[in-house]
Formats: structure tokens, sequence, C-alpha cells
């Protein structure tokens, strides 16, 4: 039998699965399934039989993975949300970045750490990602609300694009607001005005 | 008071309703607290928050708690259901497929026959397996579904396979055929019968009368370091709880519960549930549930530790352990202690006892109180069995 760990990741999209099988390939050499499809996860996973599983934490079908904790025959592994002693630190970091690893029962936790090391790091890459997207989502959403609330008032006091600026972000100031939620209030009252 | 900002991790279902309804009308205010509440996307991540301290409390199923102290799924850190949160609440429901032909034979989707729809169901298959969907394989859904389709005896013990699926993908999950029936907490079924995918077999109520279904856990621990938090929680929650027993208040909670961040689905679709009154297939026909769900009445808050062990039992045989040490395991895991302490100083009707005989009440009973005149509601099994918790394996299985 080989000594090599295997491991399941569960993960639809195929461009961060490459990249946590690249991660974990960088740490040690595993024996690495991905698994894309969500029907009949508990199943297969069941048939693979591996030592690690790793999920995001937000992906809904996680909660198939929880019948693999009744072990029903005496050849299944259980598997447990890894935790015990000093390694509880390791699976808080893990959630909080979003993976969720299931460990079979009795793997020592020096061999699951690299492995958590590595998928924690990939999976704070996502999280960074995927927030400094939404960010840059909001900053464009705001661009277009101020664009039209300046138009706004262009066309009401026919002043420039720089006055009608400069008068927004005065009255930000005086209310001790943001210049995109005065644009927000001007273009929705606006919007009843009409 | 200062106020104290509290984390409640919670599924977008009816029957969070105690907490949301704490937040938004006031009574968490009323206890120094504000309730940031955090919509997650499965159980095993409520469970897990909270078991990291990622929160600080949890709309949580039942027997979530008691597998956690038979050490079934998740951390091991010990976690309390301090109280219950909602009683019943949940249907099953079948694909259109099995309904036609149930209907063909003969069966009218009477709420009352569980015995008559179970064995409906078997024929309706045709020897065929049925796969099953329910929330998380430690919840009252499963249990009951496994209570009821034994019971009735009329499935080959392999013809019936149970399958996780979380509650939001029930519908689409019958849709698409990965399933043929689920039991599920509403709006779930509700959503399935009004977008025509399923339609209502039976309120969970006709399996068990007074299931105990949602409870409101924190971890031991914190229970400890933080009783007076814990204890100004709970009892903004009772006060909800109480608000939510008000047929009065349904309209607002139905509003309340529908908005955006909350379960996002029309109010109608939540009246339903609320008001005891379901519709069962898209042609629109209704029946009438008394108590479809429970938040408040005949002392529905409080933990009884019979209901923990029972639990505690029949998730024990499914893992291979021993049910005497389950049962004694798993009713430390509802606090009706702290239930007590927490509540009494608002006047909450407190059982004498902390266990009674599961089963054995039929209909509205007066039953012995710490305090002020208390009746309990009918707790009876479909298929008139009790469960005695000071007398073990009483069960006939």
């Amino acid at each position: 039998m080989s000594d090599r760990l295997s491991i399941v990741i569960v993960e639809k999209d195929r461009d961060r699965a490459i990249q946590i099988v690249d991660a974990l390939k960088a740490a040690d050499d595993y024996d690495i399934l991905v698994i894309g499809e969500e029907s009949g996860l508990a199943r297969h996973i069941a048939a693979r039989s591996p030592d690690i599983v790793l999920i995001d934490i937000d992906n809904p079908s996680r909660d198939t993975l929880e019948e693999l904790a009744l072990a029903s025959g005496p050849m299944d592994r259980p598997v447990a949300m890894f935790v015990s002693g000093s390694a509880g630190g390791l699976a808080q970091t893990a959630i909080e970045a979003g993976v969720s690893a299931y460990v079979v029962d009795g793997l020592k936790p020096e061999r699951v750490k690299p492995v958590l090391d590595a998928a924690i790091a990939r999976f704070q890459m996502f999280r960074r990602m995927r927030n400094e997207l939404a960010e840059t989502k909001r900053a464009l959403a705001e661009r277009k609300v101020i664009d039209r609330a300046k138009g706004l008032l262009m066309k009401a006091r026919g002043i420039g694009e720089e006055e009608a600026y400069a008068l927004l972000r005065r009255t930000a100031m005086d209310q001790g607001r943001r210049v995109a939620d005065v644009a927000e209030a001007l273009v929705t009252a606006s919007g009843l005005l009409s | 008071m200062k106020t104290v900002t509290l984390s409640v991790a919670y599924i977008p279902l009816v029957d969070a309703a105690p907490l949301i309804v704490a937040q938004e009308m006031g009574f968490a205010e009323a206890e120094g607290l504000s309730l940031d509440l955090i919509r997650a996307p499965s159980w095993s991540s409520v469970r897990d928050m909270l078991s990291f301290g990622r929160v600080d409390a949890a709309h949580i199923l039942s027997p979530v708690p008691v597998a956690v102290s038979l050490g079934l799924g998740g951390a091991a850190t010990p976690l309390s259901a301090v109280m219950v949160l909602s009683v019943n609440g949940s249907s099953i429901c079948v694909n259109k497929t099995l309904a036609t032909s149930m209907r063909e034979a003969g069966f009218a989707f009477g709420f009352d026959y569980p015995f008559a729809a179970g064995k409906a169901l078997a024929a309706a298959s045709g020897g065929k397996p049925i796969r099953f969907g329910v929330p998380f394989p430690f919840s009252m859904h499963f249990e009951l579904v496994r209570y009821w389709l034994d019971a009735v005896g009329a499935f080959q013990p392999d013809s019936i396979t149970i399958r996780t699926i979380p509650p939001a993908m029930m519908s689409d999950a019958l849709a698409a055929g990965d399933i043929d029936a689920f039991c599920v907490g509403e709006p779930w079924g509700s959503m399935a019968v009004e977008n025509g995918f399923g339609e209502m077999l039976l309120p969970s109520t006709a399996i068990w009368k007074r299931a105990p279904e949602k409870v409101l856990a924190v971890r031991t621990d914190w229970a400890e370091t933080e009783p007076h938090l814990l204890g100004r929680l709970m009892r903004a929650v009772w006060s909800a709880a109480r608000w939510l027993g008000d047929p009065e208040s349904l309209i607002t909670a139905a509003e309340i519960l529908s908005r955006r961040p909350y379960l996002d689905v029309p109010a109608d679709i939540i009246d339903r549930s609320l008001g005891g009154v379901m519709t069962i297939s898209d042609k629109g026909e209704q029946r009438r549930v008394p108590a479809f769900i429970d938040f408040f009445n005949g002392a529905a808050n409080f933990p009884w530790r019979s209901q923990a062990a029972w639990i505690g039992e029949r998730l024990a045989r499914r893992a291979s352990l021993d049910p005497a040490f389950a049962a004694q395991n798993a009713r430390q895991a509802f606090r009706s202690d702290l239930y007590r302490s927490a509540l009494k100083p608002l006047g909450a009707l407190l059982p004498a006892a902390s266990e009674k005989v599961e089963g054995a009440i039929l209909e509205r009973t007066p039953a012995a109180a710490e305090t002020g005149r208390l009746f309990l509601e009918p707790d009876g099994f479909f298929d008139g069995q009790t469960y005695d918790p000071s007398a073990q394996h009483t069960e006939k299985q």
C-alpha cells in the first residue's frame, strides 16, 4: 500500500480546483481527486475512501458529507471535522479562511497540517480576490451613480461638470455623508419627482 | 444597560422567526442586546461557526447538540440547547408522478391518515426504491421519516434511501429527479407545491404531534462564563416567541420574515405555515393543521430532557452506540436547568418535571408547574407508542 495521503477536493469551479491541486502538490506528493459533480457526493467519496476531504465552507453540499460521520460498516472509516488537541487552532484558521476539512479518524495531526496549511493559504487568497472583486464592483456602481447625479445637477442648474462635482462634495462634507450617498439620494429623489 | 451585540447564526426558514422577531420587534433591545443575525449556507456551517466561536449562539436542528454530545459529526466542543425555538413545522412532499399514482389508486391526501398515506406511497412506488431528501443526517426530519416508514411497515428494508439536501435546494432536487420525496421545514414544502414540483402528503404533526424542531444553542463553556448575557438572550427570544404565539401577530411576522435579508419568499407562502392552513397541490386544495408550527403554547420552549433522550437513543442505534449511554449523554445537552433559571423572572410557565413519558398525552392536559396554570398539548406518536425515558429499551423496535 502506498503511504501517500489521498485527498478529495470538492470544487465545482475548475480554475479554483486547479489552484488548490497545484498548491497541495507543491507541498508534497499527494494522491488527489477533484469532484465537481455534487449529486451523489457522499457516495462518490465513500467509494474513494480518502484520508482527507477539502470543501468550501460556503458550499451547501457540505451537509451531504456529514453522512460520512456515521460509518455504517466495519470497512467504513469514520470521518470527522479536523479538531484534536493542539490542532484546534488550525481548524479555526481553516474555518475563517473558508475551507472545511474532513479527516479520517486516527490520522496524525502532523500529517494533516501541511495539507491544511496549503489549503488555507489558497482559500485565503480566494477570499481576498472575492473581496477585491466585490470592492471593485461597488466602486464601479458608485461611480455610475455619481456621474448620473452630476448630469442631473448640470442640467438643473446649468453648471459645468467640475462645478457639479464640487457641489456634491461640499454637500457631502456639510452633512457628514459620503459623496456616493448624496449622489444616490439625489438620483432617487429626482426619479420620484419626474 | 449598555447594548451588547451578540452574533447568531441561522438558516433562512420560517422557524428562525423567534430570533428574527427578537431583533426586528425590539425584544432584544429591551434586554440591552443587538442581534447580529448571520445567514448560513448549511447546517454544518451553523454548527461549526458555533463550535469555533465565530458566533455566540445559533438556530439549529434539535438533534445536532445531541449528536455532538455523542461525538457524531463536527468538532467535539460541547453544545447546550438552552431552549426550544419551535415545535413541529415540517412537511412530507412527494413528486408529481408518485402523487398522481396515489390519487389514481384512490388516496385522497387526507392529512390525518399517516398509515394509509404510507401504504399508498408504497403501492405507488411499485416496489421501486424511494429516495427521500432530508436537510441533515442529524435532524428531526430524518428521524420522523424513518419512524413513519418503519411503523407503516409496507416497505422492504433496502427500498428507502435517505439523502441529505440543504433546505433551500430541496424543491429543485425534487424537480431535477435527484429525490422522489422529501421532509423539510417551511417554506420549502410550500415552495415545491407552489412551483408545481410536488404535492404535500403529510404534515410532520401527523407522525409525532409534538416534536422539538429547532433549538437555541450555545457553547456549554460560553453558557458557564456568560450566564448573564445568556439569560438576556433567552429572555429576548422567549418574549419574541410569546409574541409569535399570539394569532394577531401572524400577518406582521410573515411580512418581516419575507424580507430580503431573511427568507426572501412571498409573505403569503409564509402565512400558510404560520396560520396552519396548508396548500397541498397546485390545484389549490387546502388542509387545516392545528399547531402546524408552534412557537409558544403548551410550554413549547421548554427543553424536555426526555426528548433529548429519545433523540439520543435513535442516533445511537444508527451509529451502533450503546442506547442507554447515549440517552444519558443526550439529556445533558438539553438544558432545562438553564431554562428554569433564566425564564423564571419573566413568569414563564415551568413544568415541575424535566422529563415526561413522550407520546402519552392524548389531549390537552393540565400539568404540575412551578408557578401558574400549565396545560400540555397532545404529544402522541401516530402508532400509539410511548417512550418512557426512565425505562430503557421500551420501544418495540
